[in-house]
């Protein structure tokens, strides 16, 4: 009968293990749920991108590689005008050419936080980027259109519209995004590391060269590619900026068009399931599937490089 | 314990999805979406309507002629607005939508201010947008570039023009710009800038030219002597009934028309001279009021 | 150079990139607020907005925005808190678990027109939900998810193994380490994460255009009854927020001054995102000290 008791007792699940099964689930949920979304966004602009190449017979090369966007008619042969390559071309520049000047300013300014002064940086730096995500996109795209366009327009000529005054606006607007992930990432660097550095008789400098910017590496690179992602989705600051000309940019001041501005401009003048608005939706489908390829891609690098 | 997670997690969704599905609201509302250039004057006449109805709401939202068209088709709003005809439109079956005619709006083109022009003619506003003069000294102007800003393909705005001015002739590849607002901060701000926007739109920080002669008053429009013009459309699905019946009838009724309509500067049907087919065609009127 | 040198050198540029960032800041700070404040009055914080002439005002704008961060942060803080504690305590390293952070890595950079768009077809037309306060707020969720779990699952990460052992040392399930230790620990970083998420929602318009609507029928408040339709709760009704506030009124706005009503609202937006985030702050100490019992955070 004892024995029964605690036969019983010992193939009940325990409280703790009913817990553990009910915090797995419940997380679990939230993880499918989320899933669910993505799959759902993944699904829903996949199939209304790809309309243009299967219902409109649209070739996907020379969607690529056209260079003359004009949705609404058709050239001498018949064949409808989406070329996006000066919509590709537009993109990547502002989006590398940002990221090339956000990196070290993001950079310098984590590694102020967390190793050089973490009082200033948590008292100053850190409600400073913090403020900086909270100023909406559209406040950025109209301080742009009144300060960066008449100041380029002054110091390098031409319009002010162009890649140029996008890649200043881009470059404020991923500054606190990639410095904030930074900052993590350097953090996460274990503190014993830095000490056994600093007790070899290494400079602060050299500490921060050598050990721990070598070790967070890979979290770096994650916070780039993450600011290259986020300048790559955003649209409505650049496309006040950027000049929305559909040709392929020649050079930095010129204006030029990204997927986004493309995208958000078309969106509403276009009928949904006619041609232009597939090939708008095409476009979307763009914007999903090279953020992929250039994480994928920088992934390998990272993995490369970081020392483990 | 538990029961503390539960309801941090479970309660707010639960909550939030119970009254997204099993909620039933008092009062009445319709919706309208579309041209956002429509926008304005609809969301005024709707204020008005709930001013003299309470608890009856006009929704009203732009997103462009487009989405209202295809909304209006696939019956998920009541209104769709737009500033083209249905049939205009690739990809909408007219034959089932109403149209009500609310307005008329012109368009006219502008320029900076600093380029001391007053005058152009068709041709020559055609070659400006076609790319064919590209310098105001070509046209009597100072030697300054001119800066050519478009509006989105498929905008209603840039359609008018299109018609009207360039006849077929196909614009240049150029700065576009998908609303009035951005247009005329550009206008006023790029040294040699020309583009084109509605009447209502227009104020001191840009300036408009005469076209062949014409100024661009809303008198020249109801008689058709300044071309540039279009109706505002306001579809619906089949007959009008019940709240959205007696809120098209509000919006075209004398009130709002003489009040509404031709202070925010669109110009109220039925001071007309003159009707323009959708083929373009014109035809006198006689008002025996 | 001798090694001392360079680290000086180094030290001295690092001071100078704070500097300029905050100068970067202060600029923008001081443009939008020097520019909107002396448009900002009573009657424009609380007044009705008008669609032609001048005078309006921004009052039932500023409700909705902060109503819309409330129904939004309700729904997505429990699930990417739940997402997040999975992806970091219970996933299985594996393919998959890559593959589905990559995936969020990837729905975060989607252009928040394409999330606008998602959500008006999903939310307001396949669940009819149409323009309103709830598709806006499901569209947001959507749109900071992606954010939110990533942030959670960081901070996570952050913490120490040698925590998470002292957790299973004192006979702990995983679950309870996860909730009484780990979680209370990274709680910095992840009130970090919500602030800048609801900064984002605070300052969002090209999603909500499409689904929360740009229309701002008058309200009633007097009657708090969520299901009257002008009710100020009522998550039916369709609703324009600030920051869509500031982009009609710039982009299709034909009220005679537009200009001046944007920079008083967008001042008015810039004072709420900061006091939002000195009271997030400020409450986020109060509770990492009350759940470790440290007298201060780091």
């Amino acid at each position: 009968m004892k024995n029964d008791d605690i036969r019983a007792s010992l193939m009940k699940r325990s409280r703790a293990a009913k817990n553990e099964r009910f915090g797995k689930t419940l997380t679990g949920l939230c993880i499918l749920i989320i899933i669910t979304v993505v799959v759902s966004i993944f699904f829903f602009v996949a199939s209304k991108g790809l309309a243009t190449f299967f219902t409109n017979k649209v070739n996907l090369w020379k969607f690529l590689t056209g260079t003359i966007w004009n949705p609404g008619a058709t050239d001498a042969q018949g064949n409808p005008q989406v070329g996006a390559l000066p919509m590709i071309v537009g993109s990547f520049a502002v989006t590398f050419l940002a990221a090339i000047v956000a990196t070290p300013f993001a950079i310098g300014a984590a590694v102020f936080m967390t190793e050089i002064s973490p009082k200033i940086g948590r008292k100053v730096l850190q409600p400073v980027i913090e403020l900086l995500v909270g100023i909406p996109s559209v406040v950025y795209g109209f301080i742009g259109l009144s300060v960066v366009v008449p100041f380029v327009r002054r110091t390098f000529g031409g319009s002010g519209f162009g890649i140029l005054s996008g890649t200043f606006v881009l470059f404020v607007m991923i500054l606190p995004t990639v410095t904030s992930m930074t900052i993590d990432a350097l953090n996460s660097v274990p503190r014993n590391y830095r000490e056994a550095s600093l007790a070899l008789g290494a400079t602060r400098w050299q500490t921060i060269y050598k050990v721990v910017l070598r070790a967070s590496t890979s979290g770096i690179i994650t916070a780039i590619v993450f600011g290259m992602s986020r300048a790559f989705g955003e649209a409505l600051a650049v496309q006040m900026v950027i000049g929305n000309a559909m040709l392929l940019p020649g050079n930095l001041i010129s204006p030029a068009s990204t997927l986004t501005s493309v995208l958000t401009m078309g969106m509403g003048n276009s009928v949904m399931g006619s041609l232009s608005n597939n090939a708008l939706w095409s476009l979307a489908l763009l914007l999903l599937i090279m953020p992929l390829i250039f994480n994928i891609i920088i992934r390998k690098i990272a993995k490369k490089g970081a020392i483990r | 314990m538990k029961k503390k997670w539960f309801s941090l997690f479970i309660l707010p969704m639960a909550t939030i999805i119970l009254a997204g599905c099993s909620f039933k609201q008092t009062g009445q509302s319709i919706t309208a979406v579309g041209s956002s250039a429509l926008q304005p004057l609809v969301e005024a006449a709707g204020d008005e309507f709930t001013k003299e109805n309470a608890g009856e709401f006009i929704n009203v939202q732009g997103g462009g002629s487009g989405t209202g068209l295809s909304q209006i088709q696939t019956g998920s709003v009541e209104i769709g607005n737009s500033d083209l005809y249905a049939s205009q439109k690739s990809g909408i079956d007219a034959s089932k939508l109403v149209d009500h005619k609310v307005a008329v709006v012109g368009v006219t083109p502008v320029i900076n201010r600093k380029i001391p022009i007053k005058n152009l003619s068709t041709t020559q506003l055609a070659k400006i947008f076609s790319g064919d003069i590209t310098n105001w000294q070509q046209l009597g102007g100072p030697n300054q570039e001119i800066v050519v800003i478009n509006r989105a393909q498929g905008s209603g705005t840039r359609d008018t023009f299109e018609r009207w001015v360039m006849k077929g002739r196909s614009a240049v590849q150029a700065q576009e710009q998908d609303s009035t607002g951005m247009v005329r901060q550009i206008v006023a701000t790029t040294p040699g800038a020309i583009s084109y926007m509605a009447f209502p739109y227009v104020d001191k920080t840009v300036k408009t030219v005469n076209v062949d002669g014409v100024t661009p008053t809303a008198k020249h429009v109801t008689t058709n002597q300044w071309q540039i013009w279009s109706y505002e459309h306001m579809y619906t699905n089949g007959k009008p009934t019940g709240l959205t019946a007696r809120f098209m009838d509000y919006i075209l009724s004398d009130a709002i028309q003489n009040k509404v309509v031709a202070t925010m500067g669109y110009i109220p049907v039925k001071d007309m001279k003159v009707s323009r087919s959708l083929q373009g065609k014109v035809v006198q009127l006689s008002h025996e009021k | 150079m001798s090694p001392r040198k360079w680290d000086k050198v180094a030290t001295t540029v690092l001071y100078m990139i704070s500097v300029f960032i905050i100068a970067v800041l202060a600029f923008l700070l001081l443009y939008i607020l020097i520019s909107g404040l002396p448009h900002v009055t009573w009657h424009f914080i609380t007044g009705r907005s008008s669609s032609f002439a001048a005078g309006g005002g921004i009052g039932i704008q500023l409700f909705n925005s902060l109503y819309l961060l409330i129904l939004s942060m309700l729904i997505s803080i429990p699930l990417s808190l739940g997402a997040g504690i999975y992806l970091s305590e219970y996933a299985p390293k594996n393919w998959l678990t890559d593959l589905i952070r990559n995936m969020i890595e990837i729905l975060s950079s989607l252009p928040s027109v394409v999330v606008g768009l998602f959500g008006f077809l999903v939310f307001s037309i396949n669940m009819k939900l149409g323009f309103s306060i709830l598709s806006g707020a499901l569209a947001l969720t959507v749109f900071n998810l992606p954010l939110l779990t990533r942030k959670v699952e960081d901070s996570l990460q952050a913490v120490h193994y040698t925590q998470r052992e002292a957790g299973y040392a004192l006979g702990l399930s995983r679950w309870e380490t996860v909730i009484h230790v780990v979680v209370p620990s990274a709680l910095p970083g992840i009130l970090t994460g919500m602030i800048l998420g609801a900064g984002r929602v605070f300052g969002e318009a090209a999603a909500l255009i499409y689904t929360a609507g740009q229309s701002s029928p008058p309200l009633d408040f007097t009657n708090w009854n969520p299901t009257y339709i002008a009710s100020p709760l009522n998550p039916l009704r369709s609703a324009e927020t600030l920051a869509v506030h500031i982009w009609k009124i710039n982009s299709e706005g034909i009220i005679p001054d537009a200009s001046a009503v944007s920079a008083g609202a967008s001042a008015i937006l810039i004072l709420f995102v900061l006091l939002f985030n000195f009271a997030a702050r400020y409450f986020g100490n109060k509770l990492y000290r009350h759940l470790t019992g440290a007298r201060e955070r780091g």
